[in-house]
């Protein structure tokens, strides 16, 4: 009799905590209460309820409507990588699920926090080709970090929470929550309770202090020591961390385009950037090092080139959160595992004061090299054309390094991140790891909303430009205020270069016959303008930085310019091109 | 060099993490020779055993990204010498070949075969042993007329004496440290 009596007060008690209400207002609610205020997404049948919850608490979360499902995505990712908080997008069943596989992928090798939340087609539909029906947890398995897929209603608050959670802790990443429309339609006794973790789950490891000290001697004994870095020192928000760690070892520090902004553009010991197209003396020296410091990086192929020859010089230490990036590319002597800035601060603790000037002066010699036979010409050409270089250092001199730049895929890409100055964190977002054409737009948008105060330019070529163009449309609903920077050459640049190298000048399918963006733009009520001469590029710059609301600026650029330096496909650091 | 790998994976008891395992051998183009499912010695706890034949490297870094998915708790590799294995055969044949004479009957006993049903037309023999073995009976019976053969994946027991239980309680002391 006692017992029953207690059990039922316990009830009772449970009771007033929670709120009675539908799948779909439960939804909504979870995702406040994981402390988010905005949204994209698009709507759609198997989605209604949620977009109907929506309609009553729209003052808690702003829902932006996008032109399509890829822009919501994107546009999360940008949120995510602007703010460092979770981006959340949302769409129908069917076509909207599977047109936010691309951004879904690009979160999840490029490390991003997402929640993407899809409606699903009533669970006793499941299976049977019902309309808009997808089965969109097979099909984005292999990009997300987590997926499931609730068909009742009480599962809700737990899906979600735990959704929130996988997304944001460890190595970051995108989870899908995929929800029946009957389970937003039926009722729950709602209660938020933080998820607080999984036995199956350890988002980082526990530091082990031996590997630390091991990484601490092998850095005190090398006279040629060298630092990569990439977006690990962001994600774990290291970058103080960071700075103390090299400034006290003083070791020159190259980044990767992922880590790009981590450190001051200008930062004594910044050396530049790694890779394919990154700069003459950090992929020289990779191969001339002693010791070689990976931090919060995976070793990418665009990366390392060809990895038989990649570093074989150099005792390798890795500082990493992924036990699967572990000598996945790149053997290493020595592997710290455990979140970047608890590694940091260990190492930091054990390392020598030094300073490595004629270490560091040899970078400054090469990179003298690339200045006289690249930089020059670019940034500052004697050419009648027009080059992408002097377009983004025209954006520097006006915005000192402190506006945000989103990039979209190809030359104009690797142009801004070797030649755009940075000097906060998170100022620099690209599609680094899927190469993404078309993520530019949207991404801008969802930064722009997630960083207000920041002047954020969108740096587009033509033919990305046009693989979500619709998004101007978001824009001008919005009213976000992203100012486009559409470099203008005709080509799909960064294959006709290709072709120009490797297939003998076969143009196939590379020209562009471009319809007049200036007349599209307008017809979005953005302000717009085109510069097709030097002496005018300077004015539509300040003008665009100027202009209170969107701004969309078309510089028409050389056709056929190519991105130099340059790693051949399969050939090593060592052997990169100035021409 | 390229050598038989068992693959031990433990996961929450969750629909659709097949799928997940799977994935990641499909996406690297590796054959999965066979898999098998079911419970372990712990409550809700799920093991797979998967049979593939790489190079050690690959197979270490395909072990590393299965146990990167969020909801399997631990996956392990062994040599065939470092587990004790077993697999499981049925044989359909007509019963009439039993019965003609003493060559089929011969070959039953001395592969230690168990008949598990007869029925008028057909026999069904059951073997349990390694591939080699159950394959060796496939081939001495496959000239009488095979009607139907099935053989289950491998299952394994690792040689080791580290329990799963031993295990989780590290990787709880882990999370908890974090």
């Amino acid at each position: 009799m006692e017992n029953t009596e207690l059990l039922n007060a316990v009830k009772m008690e449970s009771k007033r905590n929670t709120k009675r209400m539908s799948g779909a207002q439960a939804v909504v609610q979870s995702i406040i209460d994981e402390g988010t205020n905005l949204m994209f997404g698009y709507p759609g049948g198997a989605i209604m309820p949620v977009y109907d919850a929506l309609y009553d608490v729209e003052d808690q979360l702003t829902h932006v409507l996008t032109r399509h499902e890829q822009g919501a995505v994107h546009a999360a990712q940008g949120f995510a990588r602007a703010t460092g908080k979770v981006g959340v997008c949302m769409a129908t069943s069917g076509p909207g699920a599977t047109n936010l596989i691309t951004g879904i992928a690009d979160a999840q090798i490029d490390s991003t926090p997402l929640v993407c939340i899809t409606g699903q087609v009533h669970s006793h539909l499941l299976g049977t080709d019902a309309f808009q029906e997808t089965d969109v947890i097979g099909i984005s398995m292999p990009v997300t970090k987590w997926n499931y897929q609730v068909t009742k209603a009480e599962e809700i608050p737990m899906a979600i929470a735990k959704a929130f959670y996988i997304a944001r802790s460890g190595k970051p990443g995108p989870v899908l929550v995929d929800i029946t429309k009957d389970a937003q339609f039926e009722m729950l006794d709602y209660e938020y309770k933080p998820f607080e973790g999984m036995r199956s789950y350890s988002p980082k490891y526990s530091l082990n202090l031996d590997q630390v000290k091991k990484a601490a001697e092998l850095i005190n004994s090398a006279k040629k020591p060298f630092v990569l870095f990439g977006q690990g020192v962001v994600l774990s928000n290291a970058e103080k961390e960071f700075k103390e760690f090299i400034e006290k070892s003083g070791i020159p520090s190259a980044w990767t385009i992922m880590g790009l902004s981590a450190l001051d553009s200008n930062h004594y010991l910044n050396v530049g950037m790694l890779g394919m197209h990154g700069n003459y003396a950090p992929n020289k020296m990779t191969n001339e090092c002693d010791v070689l410091i990976a931090v919060g990086m995976r070793f990418d192929d665009r990366v390392t080139g060809d990895l038989s020859r990649y570093a074989k010089q150099a005792k390798v230490i890795h500082l990493e959160i992924d036990p699967a990036e572990v000598d996945k590319n790149v053997k290493t002597d020595i592997a710290v595992l455990g979140d970047a800035k608890e590694s940091l601060v260990a190492l930091t603790e054990l390392v020598n004061k030094k300073e490595h000037t004629n270490w560091l002066n040899e970078f400054r010699k090469l990179e003298q090299e690339e200045i006289n036979t690249v930089i020059n010409k670019e940034l500052n050409p004697t050419v009648e054309e027009l080059t992408m270089g002097e377009v983004i250092h025209t954006i520097n001199k006006k915005t000192n390094g402190e506006a945000i730049v989103v990039t979209d895929v190809g030359q104009h890409q690797m142009v801004a991140c070797r030649y755009a100055k940075f000097r906060n964190s998170r100022s620099l977002i690209t599609s680094g790891g899927l190469g993404t054409m078309g993520f530019c737009l949207p991404a801008a948008i969802g930064a722009k909303m997630g960083a207000p105060n920041k002047q954020v330019i969108a740096v587009i070529g033509d033919g990305g430009f046009q693989m979500t163009i619709q998004e101007l449309g978001t824009i001008f609903q919005s009213k976000t205020p992203v100012k486009i920077v559409v470099l203008n050459n005709e080509f799909l640049g960064m294959v006709r270069q290709w072709q120009e190298l490797f297939f003998e000048k076969r143009y196939a399918s590379t020209t562009m016959i471009n319809p007049d963006f200036q007349t599209i733009v307008k017809g979005y009520g953005i302000e717009a303008k085109k510069v097709t001469e030097r002496k005018d590029l300077d004015a539509a710059v300040r003008e665009m930085l100027d202009h209170e609301g969107a701004y969309f600026l078309e510089v028409k650029v050389g056709k056929e310019n190519n991105v130099f330096p340059m790693i051949p496909t399969g050939a090593s650091v060592s052997e990169i091109r100035l021409k | 060099m390229k050598k038989r790998y068992t693959i031990s994976v433990f996961t929450e008891d969750i629909v659709g993490l097949l799928n997940r395992v799977t994935i990641i051998f499909t996406r690297r183009k590796i054959n999965i020779e066979s898999i098998a499912a079911s419970e372990s010695e712990v409550e809700n706890i799920h093991r797979y055993t998967i049979v593939i034949t790489e190079e050690e490297d690959l197979v270490k870094k395909v072990v590393l990204q299965l146990e990167k998915q969020v909801e399997i708790i631990r996956a392990f590799y062994h040599l065939d010498e470092e587990i004790v294995y077993q697999e499981i055969a049925l044989y359909k044949v007509h019963t009439a070949v039993l019965a003609a004479g003493k060559e089929a009957e011969k070959i039953v006993r001395a592969h230690y075969a168990r008949v598990l049903s007869v029925e008028s037309n057909f026999t069904v023999l059951e073997k349990t042993g390694h591939k080699e073995e159950t394959q060796a009976l496939f081939n001495e019976l496959a000239p009488f007329g095979i009607l139907e053969f099935v053989r289950s994946g491998r299952i394994a027991i690792t040689k080791p004496m580290r329990t799963l239980t031993s295990i989780m309680d590290e990787m709880e002391n882990q999370n908890k440290q974090n």
